[in-house]
């Protein structure tokens, strides 16, 4: 099984390949088109701002062909929120596969609630095959300061100040807010069942 | 719920750890990867690795060093120490950081913050201020705490948070290494001050400081070394405890 691991410029991107290579999984890094179509499974990762992102994908004409993918595809961390329709982040238009849309936290007490979003949350009500195996509550790592909105797509919540997607699903497109590779145990399950779908 | 985070402190010098390390499980009690796999299996939520080896031709041997933690354990982790330059970060965290620490150069040049906050966003830098209190008024401290500066350290945290730090990793020098409790007063008055998380360090001895440093202090972690290296505290025993007493934190 050959998985893509779509590079462009987000950060630490290395500790995904590491993740997968516990795994046994053979990943390669590529912006290369051809490459990250015939790939059995595609992950998107992310760390960074959408704008900036978005605007290197139109570059190298990522943004045509992420959303046209057939085989399973995983976005992360911001990967999940380039998924979407639109950020609020710099006022940026997205890759738009979930017709959500990217909010920023604003905490109505700032000295309870803090953002960044960073730490160990909860996940419940789990849905599809990607959280087989998990339990209802379990830890998750985050590290972010927009959230997608909670909608039809939406497999997993996450609760911080109100709550949020913290993975989606739509056909072949998978999505999570938090960080699986950083995930302890909880997110190595996650990335197993996501390269056995 | 988010949860409180421990975090345990790791001294790395030439690519070993430096404090005495008292774990009978441990091969290789010098082994900085080995014992970064059992505080993570044991629960820890984040790790810090202080790089304290002062020549540079030895910072080779400790972006290595961040590869090989980054291939063994699935927890975030910070390296700091000596950091200086946007150059230095991405070395790391190209190597597989997840978070870098600066301290002396930020108070140094303090657009530095700005600059790897640009580059690299805010979430990977993490600003360490050591304080120390001087006749009753809070200053920052640099080079491990040993020279004092004139910057008082709320004045400080405030421009750090501002210039875009992710987060404030605070040691109180007037506490650290006592076992005495955290120092909660300056911690809760940073913490509530800034919108970025506090993480507390100086001053673990037992259990009850943590939950004091959660409550009173208001911190968003803690970070602790000794007590977790000599295995006075064991981290399942200190989750479960902060439990009973109702701080969240992941079991």
């Amino acid at each position: 099984m050959k998985v893509a691991v779509i590079k462009y410029n987000a950060g630490n991107v290395q500790s995904v390949l590491y993740a997968l290579e516990r795994l046994g999984a053979e990943a390669v890094l590529t912006d290369d088109l051809e490459i990250i179509t015939s790939a059995d499974k595609v992950i998107f990762p992310g760390q960074g701002e959408a704008s900036t992102a978005m605007k290197y994908l139109k570059e190298k004409h990522l943004d045509k062909l992420i959303p046209q993918l057939q085989q399973p595809f995983f976005g992360v961390c911001l990967g999940q929120q380039l998924l979407c329709e639109y950020s609020e982040e710099n006022n940026t238009r997205c890759l738009g596969v979930f017709p959500v849309k990217v909010k920023r936290f604003i905490p109505e007490n700032t000295e309870e609630f803090k953002v960044p979003h960073v730490g160990w949350n909860n996940l419940f009500d789990l849905k599809t095959p990607l959280l087989q195996g998990l339990d209802n509550e379990s830890y998750v790592y985050y590290v972010h300061s927009y959230y997608c909105e909670i909608s039809e797509f939406t497999i997993a919540t996450t609760h911080y100040i109100h709550d949020f997607a913290g993975l989606m699903h739509w056909k072949n497109f998978y999505a999570m807010q938090a960080h699986p590779e950083k995930s302890g145990t909880v997110g190595e399950k996650i990335l197993e069942n996501f390269l056995k779908i | 719920m988010l949860t409180k985070r421990i975090i345990p402190c790791l001294d790395i010098k030439d690519g070993r750890t430096v404090k005495g390390v008292n774990f009978v499980q441990l091969r290789d009690a010098g082994d900085p990867v080995e014992l970064a796999k059992i505080y993570s299996d044991e629960g820890a939520d984040e790790l810090v690795f202080l790089d304290i080896t002062a020549t540079v031709d030895k910072r080779k041997t400790l972006a290595e060093l961040v590869t090989n933690i980054a291939k063994t354990i699935n927890i975030p982790f910070t390296v700091g120490g000596g950091i200086s330059t946007v150059e230095d970060v991405k070395v790391l965290l190209n190597s597989g950081a997840d978070k870098i620490s600066i301290n002396s150069a930020a108070v140094k040049n303090p657009g530095i913050i700005n600059e790897m906050a640009m580059e690299f966003g805010s979430q990977c830098i993490v600003v360490a201020i050591d304080t120390r209190n001087v006749d009753g008024i809070d200053f920052v401290h640099t080079h491990g705490g040993r020279i004092p500066t004139l910057v008082r350290t709320q004045q400080w945290a405030k421009e750090v948070c501002d210039r875009g730090a992710g987060e404030i990793l605070l040691t109180s020098m007037d506490h650290d290494g006592t076992k005495a409790g955290f120092a909660n007063e300056i911690t809760a008055e940073i913490s509530t001050m800034l919108s970025i998380p506090v993480i507390a360090s100086g001053g673990a001895g037992n259990m009850e400081h943590f939950k004091d440093v959660f409550t009173f202090g208001r911190a968003d972690a803690a970070l602790a070394a000794s007590i977790f290296h000599f295995k006075e505290i064991p981290i399942p025993n200190l989750k479960r405890y902060l439990r009973e007493m109702e701080i969240p934190v992941r079991l």
